[in-house]
């Protein structure tokens, strides 16, 4: 492999990392505060259907971002009202979440479109473009730095570098505010943010709206930004890739980014080089290098290299004393 | 505590659940500019009004029978096995692999040998998971999630290497041979003289998952195990000062559960396309959860469940023909919203029906 197909490969990993980033950030909030969200999947498949259908009805991508969080955010909502008021099973929710946007997604792009449930192709200031950055051009030809700079750093959508600075704001709030330090403790030991007067539904709820809004991000880069459509299934599992990401991370934002670059690696390894031979003696097959980040999670949950250790209180419905 | 009555916990809260589901689905239809009520009637009239819908319906049915009964008994033990898409998918690989190493004489023989290649299979899919939570502590919901993906990649690839039928384009394997053909509700029945549908794919697996209904039923409720898995549902701690090992419940359960799941394969493998296919489960077992839920865990009720859920999955493929304007998928925001009323927002439904029936009952008192 030379240098230039190295950085290519590294430019698609940034690039197929981005719905990562975004989603695992988004299952970092829920969980911290104690809610667990299968529902990741959902939310990013429902978010890239009213992303794309928006920015195709107003021309304008953005909007269609800011219609997306509002989609995932209506999803969020369900999911507190039936996990954090009703005390409803977290993971039913999330798997009934799921199976509502795979089904809505269609019914309705289906009686918009009559395409199947595919958008129709976004065009103009609909889908998101990339930003060249300055002097780009300039330093093409600089040897080793030209291409970083060029082709790695410059030359991505908007929504690329807004996922790259949220991964130091959400470590910041979560770990150097006073927000953060609720938040976490209402994952951990909610009963004691009760006692502090604190309210544990308000602060659970909080934690859902960021949920909701880093979903909508994410599932609207998915179909304005990496691809200019909707298109069925289009999350295609990415926001289970995400929760796993989460887990192999040790629920920590920067080792989060981590986990979705290296994961995003291998979904660019398993488009650009579908089959790998090692030294002409074994062939490693495609199935193997897509499967690899949910046998990666196997093994760190399995405690065999490191410890996962989640928020103590994630999943347990807070029920106050009387 | 003064308890409702049983029977509004078991009929009358659940029907009132599925009626909630019905009316947001309803509105759904309303919204994109379509008649509800012609949507239930075209469902229905697919599901049941001929002998070619009942075959579908109950060829559905028999797949969510497996898959509910399944995560029903590590439910019991409360164990969230939502690995059932690839326990299943695993039993196909299973049921495939003694199916196309003999070749069968006649589909008697060949019936328990594919059921135990299924079972093992789906069960060893379950082990992992299983294993992991009572040893390592690793959170099971978590693993099987991430075994389903595997199953996913693994059949992909035997399906277009080792299995692959060679010279063909299609991932799938070679057709399993006229004696590991299981009898179709039309051969089962003519002899009786009832005409039922020839291309309807239900078969004799219906049979098979009634029978391990009844098998779930006596583990749970009469044998020793049984006792064991509801006991430690119920209180991990208390079954371990009764001498009972918390690794040895959450394998055994998950191995059934795993086994059960494998079954599906049976039904669509072995029973409909006599070859192994990519993706045949089809999202059945997820629905298994759904239908377990609606069941309430019990075999009788998971029963009524699939069956259900089977004439949805049927009437939903008879909605593309006669409505063109909804699109088959409603049939999952139907059964998404059953799920979220019978199980995410149960407690906002059964608590006030429940608050309702002790007033009730103390003022007559």
């Amino acid at each position: 492999m030379d240098f230039l197909q190295l950085i290519l490969t590294l430019d698609s990993t940034v690039r197929l990392s981005v719905v990562l980033i975004f989603a695992c950030l988004a299952g970092l909030f829920s969980e911290k505060s104690g809610i667990v969200d299968i529902g990741l999947e959902g939310k990013i498949l429902i978010s890239a259907f009213v992303a794309a259908a928006v920015a195709f009805e107003t021309g304008s991508a953005w909007v269609g971002v800011l219609a997306g969080c509002a989609a995932s955010l209506i999803f969020s909502a369900i999911h507190g009202v039936a996990s954090i008021i009703y005390r409803g099973d977290q993971i039913i929710s999330g798997v009934a979440l799921n199976f509502l946007a795979s089904g809505l997604t269609i019914v309705i792009g289906h009686a918009i479109y009559s395409k199947g449930g595919q958008t129709p192709t976004l065009t103009g200031n609909a889908r998101f473009t990339e930003v060249t950055l300055p002097f780009a051009d300039a330093v093409r030809n600089v040897p080793i730095l030209g291409p970083i700079y060029s082709e790695l750093i410059s030359g991505h959508t908007p929504l690329v570098y807004l996922a790259f600075a949220t991964v130091p704001a959400v470590w910041w709030l979560l770990y150097r505010t006073r927000f953060g330090l609720r938040l976490r403790a209402v994952g951990e030991n909610p009963s004691s943010v009760d006692t502090a007067g604190i309210s544990v539904i308000g602060m659970r709820f909080k934690a859902l709206i960021f949920t909701g809004i880093l979903c909508g991000i994410a599932g609207a880069y998915l179909s304005t930004a990496q691809a200019a459509f909707f298109g069925r299934e289009m999350s295609a599992g990415r926001g289970y890739i995400a929760l796993a990401a989460l887990i192999f991370s040790n629920w920590r934002p920067v080792h989060a980014m981590g986990a979705c670059l290296l994961f995003g690696l291998l979904e660019a390894i398993s488009n650009l080089y579908p089959k790998i031979d090692i030294f002409g003696m074994v062939t490693i097959p495609v199935q193997f290098t897509q499967a690899l980040p949910y046998i990666l999670t196997v093994v760190i949950l399995a405690g065999f290299i490191g410890k996962a250790s989640p928020p103590r209180s994630v999943g347990v419905p807070y029920v106050k004393e009387n | 505590m003064e308890k409702m009555p049983h029977w509004v916990d078991v009929i009358v809260i659940p029907l009132i659940n599925i009626l909630l589901a019905f009316i947001v689905a309803g509105l759904v239809v309303f919204a994109i500019g379509e008649n509800p009520f012609d949507m239930v009637y075209y469902m229905v009239k697919g599901a049941l009004g001929s002998t070619n819908g009942i075959g579908y319906t109950l060829y559905y049915t028999t797949n969510y029978i497996f898959t509910g009964l399944a995560f029903a008994v590590a439910m019991h033990a409360k164990l969230f096995n939502i690995g059932g898409e690839g326990q299943a998918g695993l039993g196909g690989i299973g049921a495939a692999l003694v199916l196309l190493a003999v070749p069968w004489p006649h589909w008697t023989l060949a019936l328990p040998f594919a059921v135990l290649g299924a079972g093992l299979f789906g069960a060893a899919w379950a082990a992992v998971p299983a294993y992991l939570q009572a040893k390592r502590g690793s959170h099971i919901v978590i693993t099987t999630i991430m075994f389903n993906f595997i199953a996913g990649a693994l059949a992909i690839y035997l399906l277009n290497g080792a299995l692959k039928k060679p010279g063909q384009q299609a991932a799938e394997t070679r057709h399993f041979g006229e004696g590991a053909h299981l009898p179709t509700f039309h051969e089962m029945l003519s002899p009786f003289g009832i005409e039922f549908s020839k291309s309807a794919p239900a078969n004799f697996s219906f049979v098979l998952a009634l029978i391990a209904a009844v098998f779930v039923w006596v583990l749970i409720w009469r044998t020793r195990l049984g006792y064991e898995l509801r006991a430690f549902g119920n209180s991990a701690s208390a079954t371990a000062y009764a001498g009972i090992s918390s690794v040895r419940v959450t394998i055994i359960a998950m191995l059934i559960s795993g086994g059960l799941a494998g079954l599906l394969a049976i039904n669509v493998v072995m029973g409909e396309a006599e070859r192994l296919i990519l993706n045949f489960v089809e999202g059945a077992g997820f629905m298994g959860i759904a239908v377990a839920l609606m069941g309430r865990n019990h075999p009788f009720g998971i029963i009524l469940a699939a069956f259900l859920f089977g004439m949805l999955n049927q009437g939903g493929f008879e909605l593309m023909w006669e409505m063109p304007g909804i699109s088959r998928e409603m049939v999952f925001v139907i059964q998404a919203l059953i799920i979220i009323f019978t199980g995410a927002l149960v407690h906002m439904t059964r608590d006030p029906i429940e608050r309702m029936f002790i007033r009730m009952s103390k003022r007559s008192a």
